[in-house]
C-alpha cells in the first residue's frame, strides 16, 4: 500500500518548530554535559527528560520548546512554506526520551559515566537534527522494524 | 573540566559525521549486487538467465504498476520527513517525463520485500528500466537534477530532451 494516505486528518507542524526545539535541546544537553556530576547537571538532565517525555507521550503541542516557538518565535517569522507531518519529530522525541531516561536512572544510581555516555548520544542526535536536518527516525525506524519482525 | 572536553569531542565527531552524511545522502548510484544484476545490451547473455528471488519479489510487488519506459520505486516510512519531499520530487519528474511512473511502497508494511532487497533506510529509491530491472538506487532524499540524470541513463534512446 502506498504511504500517501490522506494527511489532512493527521497532526501537522511548522517544520521550523522541531528544528528550533533541537537547537534549544542542544544547548541544554551541552550544559548538562559540562555540569555532569553536579546538582545543576542532574536538574538539567531531569528537565530535558521531562521535555522529551511531554513531546513523545503527550504530543508536540505540549513540548515546552515547541510552545516557546509558537508563542515567541513564530509570530516574528513569515508563515512556513508548508506544514509537515508531526509523526517524524515525535518519533525523534521518543528516541531522545530513551537516552535521557537511561541518563537519569544512571545519575540516580550514581553512575556518572553511563549518564555521560547517554547524554552525549542524545546531544549528538539533537545537534545533527538542528545543524544538518538529520532525521533519526528515517535511519532507525526501518532497522528497528526489520529487527522486531524478524 | 572533563565535561567540556567531552562536549567538544561530541560536537566535533557529530560535525564530521554530518558533513559526510550531507555528501553521500541521496546520491544516485549504479546497482550491481548479485541478484540485481544489470542487464544491458552489452552484457553477456549469461546475465539474463534466471531471475533472482529479489527480482521476483520486486516484480510481484509492482504487478501492473511498471512504467512504460522506466519506474521509480520509493520505499517510505511513517516517521520520515524526507520521504514527503522525495515523493514530491518523483511525482514532478514522473509528470514531466513521459512513460515514467512513480510507485511508493510503505516499507513497514512490506518488510519481506524490504529484507529481500536489503533496504535499510527511508527514503530509498530504486530506478527500474523498462524491463523492470533495478539499474540505479538512491538512499536518502535525491536531488531532482540527479533523478533526471539517472533516468536519462536508463531510458531507451538515451538522455531525454526535456528541461528541468
Amino acid at each position: 500500500m502506498p504511504a500517501d494516505s490522506p494527511t489532512s486528518s493527521r497532526p501537522m507542524v511548522d517544520p521550523r518548530g522541531p528544528r528550533f526545539g533541537a537547537a534549544v535541546t542542544t544547548v541544554v544537553l551541552a550544559l548538562a554535559l559540562v555540569l555532569m556530576g553536579t546538582a545543576a547537571g542532574t536538574v538539567l538532565v531531569a528537565w530535558q527528560t521531562l521535555v522529551f517525555g511531554l513531546g513523545a507521550l503527550v504530543g508536540l503541542h505540549a513540548q515546552p520548546y515547541g510552545v516557546l516557538f509558537r508563542r515567541v518565535v513564530r509570530p516574528r517569522l513569515a508563515p512556513p512554506a508548508e506544514m509537515e507531518d508531526a509523526a517524524p519529530p515525535r518519533f525523534a522525541q521518543a528516541v531522545g526520551l530513551l537516552f535521557m531516561v537511561v541518563a537519569l536512572i544512571a545519575l540516580l544510581a550514581g553512575s556518572t559515566i553511563v549518564a555521560t555516555v547517554a547524554v552525549a548520544f542524545a546531544l549528538a542526535a539533537a545537534f545533527l537534527n538542528a545543524a544538518f536536518n538529520f532525521c533519526l527516525g528515517c535511519e532507525m525506524y526501518l532497522l528497528v522494524a526489520r529487527l522486531r519482525h524478524s | 573540566m572533563t565535561g567540556v572536553w567531552i562536549l567538544i569531542g561530541v560536537l566535533l565527531l557529530a560535525t564530521m559525521f554530518g558533513l559526510w552524511f550531507r555528501r553521500v545522502n541521496g546520491r544516485v548510484r549504479d546497482t550491481r549486487p548479485a541478484g540485481l544484476a544489470m542487464v544491458g545490451p552489452n552484457d553477456p547473455p549469461a546475465a539474463i538467465e534466471e531471475p533472482t528471488p529479489q527480482a521476483i519479489a520486486l516484480a510481484e510487488a509492482l504487478e501492473g504498476r511498471l512504467g512504460e519506459r522506466a519506474t521509480m520505486v520509493q520505499f517510505s516510512s511513517a516517521f520520515c520527513q524526507p520521504c514527503r519531499a522525495t515523493r514530491r520530487i518523483l511525482e514532478e519528474v514522473s509528470v514531466m517525463v513521459p512513460g515514467v511512473s512513480h510507485v511508493e511502497i510503505d516499507a513497514e508494511e512490506n518488510l519481506e520485500l524490504v529484507r529481500a532487497l536489503d533496504i535499510r533506510r527511508t527514503p530509498t529509491v530504486l530506478f527500474l528500466d523498462r524491463a523492470g530491472v533495478v539499474r540505479k538506487q538512491a538512499s536518502g532524499q535525491p536531488r531532482k537534477a540527479d533523478v533526471v540524470a539517472a533516468l536519462g541513463e536508463i531510458l531507451p534512446g538515451g538522455a531525454p530532451d526535456f528541461v528541468i
